[in-house]
């Protein structure tokens, strides 16, 4: 069985694409060969700067004959339908059987596929492959109309066996399947033939490349980590970067270079966040001082000097590199320290979103929100409000412009140079957290209230201009800010009503929208004028002339009366926002939920409840439920209550009527009915001031002893007695089981 | 076991060993456009030879300004303006890195000390509707040069694709003469009787226009310039094919795209002069692409640019 050696060689491969196309290439071709009837035991790809490579073992070397049987029409079926039958075959009459069957003589034909040698399939397979690979961004050159990632120059296919190896043959646009290979670009020019995978990856080896990615990011991360300890440091580590710089190279020597000791007080993010982003440097610390003061650059080849100009060269340029981040860390240290209000003046001219208006209108919207939600998690409203407004002022900070990914982080070091709170500083760091589901959640009052505020500002804001998430698109990450805002509430156990401060947010993002979104105001100003009288109209319509040809500002001024006067308009457009935005946290909550075991019926029940969106208080009943039901009794009461809600359903339906009214304890036949009503006595002294104090366990262990009564009952007693009083005293039993059990939540809607 | 080349000893000379090495792989060696451009790819000898199906090989130092880069001549990196060496090849052979890598022999660069690397840098001009994928190319970790393959110019597919490199003069010179501030580069062979510095000759015009550019240039006289050369670009291009004094089938793409350049270079004054806010920007570079579009739809209506008088029926 012969073993398959592929390898499409081209000019410098994107680091960030190499991974992907090693996968690519993998299972592109090797589902091609399955398809086509060639099995094999083992695959293997591999990936440098300048090549895709794939081994394929133990492949079949011929493809295994098919029989394929086909039942036709009558044997004196019309004419017409055996020629399209032979036709449909391929085959001529006297090539099909007739065959005696139940329904008279019928044309059978027998189609032999004959196997195909490995590698003309191959060839067809590889060429299907290149021509189409799904490259993320690809190219054309030269004449040519073939499009890879970048010019491709050769293409190695052979097989080998014992008797030797075979070049596959076969082209692609001019490019000839061949068995030859290049070394590394400046270590080992020319090119060589190679006979087996062995022999090629031994002789990449003498030409000085290593094949296999993950060889390369180990050696380099070795010798990083042994270079810096030989020196008492350590190597920052960023499995990103490494992952990237092993694709830049073929070859890989680590070099360990000084950064000037000018540069050494900038704050640590930002060396390693230069280093990292413009020249893809490690950087090195000193454990002790937890100072960078080092890099590590990865050329791609070894020299006569050992790197020593190599090294002086990448010093050169990380000097000019960082002497840029110092100019830009001194000026802005220079603003802030005077006058960080020039930053958030010049967030006028950012716009934010066209319907909504610039950064510096959404910072007042979040200011004032910042504001408002202090007192419910324990900040300081002044501190909270001037966090709110400085926290994205480093926006306009040179450094944030030049590494936007320091946003927030330079905003806490140039605060903490100010005059100002630690926690107004923290502030602007936290605000944008919980990134991810797995990032910290912020702790300080003050930067809880803004990062609750940025977020919900957001979401006001998207649902206002109706631009919510849809299935896979969510290009404003929406659903990562109501995620965080659950978080932060849960996480920190805050208690307020989700809807109540939804409404100042929408209300402010109706306002912006008005006022920057010509469409939508023209539109709601329709509507509130379809409900004025006649002559409140006409004098609207005057002013209206007037007012569009004024200035910016007496427009403006008409919009927020418009906006005042047509509340009732918005009444409606907001208690819409209001709910729907509410579902929206639902749906993160849920999946937030699940992600802890909480399974979503029980959440479901619990979201039937009154105060819905107090989260933290959903969340405890939810956990209560939950805890409840993986109990014997908690599990047997939901089968019990269902029985009782059925039964109590249908008799309703049926009889037309609301079994509400109280049983009586006189009409009680059976000592278990005697026994229910007892209980249900003491659970409901139990349960109903339990729930007064929200404590949802107390409630839910009293529901749940009810579990053994409910089940006697029904074990001893029969609903539908004969006596019609009894009968309607059970149903009213009944439904007190139903209404003190849906006091606790809404068991209806727990499945099974 | 490399052949080295003996190191350069001047700006002028690197510039001078370019010149004479893509002569000899066959480029016209052309001069810089003599007007006002942001970088080399605005000479239309790329812009909008890099379109139609003729075979093009031009080289040329380009004279490029960008106003907003201006430092005064303080800052050893940065300058208003600088020299970008540019080679453009269509079709792009198949030997481009190989003979962009001879081109740095040429200039002294030994390339068995030095760490060359090819990394991902795709390039786009918005204002030229134009987009390519490529590298920057990395000597030590410096970028020493832009390598693009063209795909689309003036909203145009490229057929054949033309290989672009463009070379930052300055810091490319810097690095290879061992010099820490553009200022204190030597222009002309230190040795000769009358040494020159880049210095001696562009830190006066550094000061000059960094004043100008930010703070005097008259913005109400460049919008209006704008205005002017948005609206002759289009009236050029709006004139029938047909030469009525002689003719003959003239379609001025050229002159059409000299007011698509000068709109560019004024715009970018006016960002230097931070009248342009961040929405207006856009609207800005959109009426910029717009006139490049117009421009390389007019130049694939010509012979240069591939049109064939069949082409009309």
């Amino acid at each position: 069985m012969p073993d398959l050696l592929i390898e499409l060689f081209s000019e410098e491969i994107p680091a960030r694409m190499q991974k992907r196309a090693g996968e690519d290439l993998q299972k592109l071709v090797t589902n091609g060969l399955v398809e086509a009837g060639l099995t094999y035991a083992s695959a293997a790809a591999f990936t440098t700067p300048r090549r895709l490579t794939l081994t394929v073992e133990g492949l079949l070397d011929q493809s295994p004959t098919t029989r394929e049987e086909r039942k036709g029409p009558k044997a004196d079926a019309p004419e017409k339908a055996i020629e399209g039958f032979l036709r449909g075959a391929g085959l001529t009459r006297d090539q099909v059987e007739e065959r005696e069957t139940p329904k008279g003589n019928v044309l059978f034909a027998v189609i032999e596929k004959p196997g195909r040698p490995a590698a003309e399939i191959i060839a067809e397979v590889l060429e299907a492959t290149i021509r189409t690979f799904p490259w993320p961004k690809s190219m054309r050159w030269g004449s040519g109309p073939l499009k890879w990632v970048r010019p491709l120059h050769s293409i190695l296919c052979i097989l080998t066996d014992e008797a030797g190896h075979s070049v596959v043959p076969g082209e692609v646009d001019g490019i000839t399947f061949g068995d030859t290979t290049e070394g590394h670009r400046f270590m080992a020019p020319g090119r060589f033939p190679v006979t087996s995978f062995d022999d090629y990856s031994a002789k990449l080896a003498r030409a000085h490349v290593v094949l296999d990615a993950s060889e390369r990011a180990n050696t380099i991360w070795n010798d990083a980590t042994n270079a810096a300890f030989a020196n008492g440091l350590e190597v920052v580590e960023d499995k990103g970067l490494l992952a990237e710089v092993a694709g830049l190279v073929e070859w890989p020597v680590v070099l360990m270079g000084k950064i000037g000791d000018d540069f050494l007080d900038l704050p640590p993010e930002v060396l390693q966040t230069s280093m990292k982003e413009h020249q893809k440097f490690f950087s090195v610390r000193n454990p002790k001082t937890g100072r960078i003061e080092r890099f590590i650059t990865v050329a791609n080849r070894e020299t006569a000097d050992n790197g020593a100009t190599i090294l002086a060269g990448n010093e050169k340029v990380l000097s000019a590199r960082l002497a840029d981040a110092k100019f830009f860390w001194e000026n802005d240290l220079r603003v802030a320290k005077s006058d960080m209000s020039v930053w958030t003046q010049a967030l006028e001219n950012v716009t934010f979103h066209n319907k909504l208006g610039s950064q510096a209108d959404r910072i007042n919207r979040i200011a004032a929100l910042a504001k408002e939600l202090a007192p419910i998690v324990g900040a300081d409203e002044a501190q909270a409000e001037e966090a709110a407004r400085l926290a994205k002022a480093d926006l306009s900070s040179e450094m944030v412009y030049e590494f936007p990914e320091l946003q927030g982080l330079m905003g806490r070091y140039y605060i903490g140079e100010t005059e100002k709170n630690a926690a107004i500083a923290a502030a602007a760091q936290d605000h944008y957290s919980p990134l991810g589901p797995s990032d910290d959640v912020p702790t300080a009052p003050v930067s809880v209230a803004v990062a609750l505020a940025d977020k919900l500002d957001v979401l006001t804001g998207f649902w206002v201009i109706d631009e919510k998430p849809t299935g896979s698109k969510d290009p404003f990450a929406l659903r990562r800010a109501a995620l965080g805002d659950v978080r932060l509430l849960l996480e920190n156990k805050h208690r307020l009503n989700l809807a109540q401060v939804f409404e100042p947010g929408i209300a402010r993002n109706i306002s912006a929208r008005l006022i920057h979104d010509d469409e939508y105001y023209a539109k709601q100003l329709d509507r509130f004028r379809a409900e004025l009288p006649v002559e409140l109209r006409n004098t609207l319509d005057r002013l209206d002339t007037k007012i569009v040809l004024g200035d910016p500002k007496t427009q403006l001024r008409y919009r927020i009366v418009i906006e005042f006067l047509s509340g009732a308009v918005f009444a409606a457009d907001k208690d819409a926002i209001r709910r729907d935005l509410l579902a929206f946290f639902h749906d993160r909550l849920k999946v937030y939920l699940r992600d802890q075991g909480i399974r979503h019926d029980i959440i479901d029940a619990c979201i039937a409840m009154p105060n819905n969106d107090d989260l933290t208080l959903l969340v405890k009943r939810a956990r209560a439920l939950s805890e409840t039901l993986a109990t014997d009794d908690g599990e047997n009461l939901i089968q019990g209550f269902k029985r009782a809600n059925n039964i109590l359903t249908q008799a309703e339906e049926a009889d037309g009527v609301e079994y509400s009214y109280g049983a009586d304890i006189k009409f009680a036949e059976e000592p278990q009915e005697t026994a229910l009503f007892e209980a249900l006595d003491t659970a409901e002294a139990k349960i109903a001031p339990a729930m007064e104090a929200q404590d949802f366990t107390t409630a839910m262990s009293a529901m749940a002893s009810l579990r053994g009564p409910i089940d006697a009952f029904f074990e001893a007693v029969q609903i539908n007695a004969e006596n019609q009083t009894v009968r309607r005293n059970r149903l009213n039993l009944l439904s007190r089981i139903r209404t003190l059990c849906l006091s606790v939540a809404d068991l209806t809607k727990i499945e099974g | 076991m490399s052949d080295t080349v003996t190191p350069p000893r001047s700006f002028q000379e690197i510039i001078l060993r370019l010149q004479t090495y893509w002569a000899s792989k066959g480029c016209a060696v052309l001069q810089p456009y003599d007007m006002e451009v942001g970088a080399g790819t605005f000479h239309p000898a790329t812009t909008l030879r890099s379109l139609g199906s003729q075979p093009w090989a031009a080289a040329y130092v380009q004279p490029s300004r960008r106003p907003t880069d201006g430092r005064y001549g303080e800052n050893p990196n940065r300058l208003q303006h600088y020299y970008q060496y540019q080679v453009l090849i269509k079709p792009s052979p198949p030997d481009l890195q190989d003979l962009y890598l001879g081109s740095l022999k040429a200039i002294g660069i030994d390339m068995d000390l030095h760490d060359i690397r090819f990394v991902e840098d795709d390039w786009e001009s918005p204002t030229l509707g134009a987009w390519g994928l490529g590298w920057e190319v990395w000597c030590d970790g410096m970028e020493v040069s832009q390598f693009t393959y063209f795909q689309q110019v003036g909203g145009h597919d490229c057929h054949p694709v033309s290989g672009e490199l463009t070379y930052g003069l300055e810091r490319l010179a810097m690095y290879i003469l061992g010099v820490d501030h553009v200022m204190d580069m030597p222009f002309n062979d230190p040795q000769t009787p009358i040494p020159l510095s880049y210095g001696d000759i562009f830190k006066q015009t550094e000061e000059e226009y960094a004043r100008w550019n930010f703070d005097v240039a008259n913005t109400e006289v460049l919008l209006r310039h704008f205005e002017e050369a948005e609206t002759e670009c289009k009236a050029i291009l709006d004139q029938a094919h047909d030469d009525p004094k002689t003719g003959k089938r003239i379609i001025m793409a050229h002159p059409a795209y000299d007011q698509c350049i000068k709109a560019s270079h004024i715009f970018n004054l006016l960002d230097a002069r931070g009248v342009i806010s961040v929405t207006e920007r856009q609207a800005y570079i959109g009426r910029v692409r717009a006139l490049a579009k117009q421009c390389a739809d007019a130049f694939v209506q010509t012979r240069a640019g591939g049109w064939r008088p069949e082409d009309a029926a």
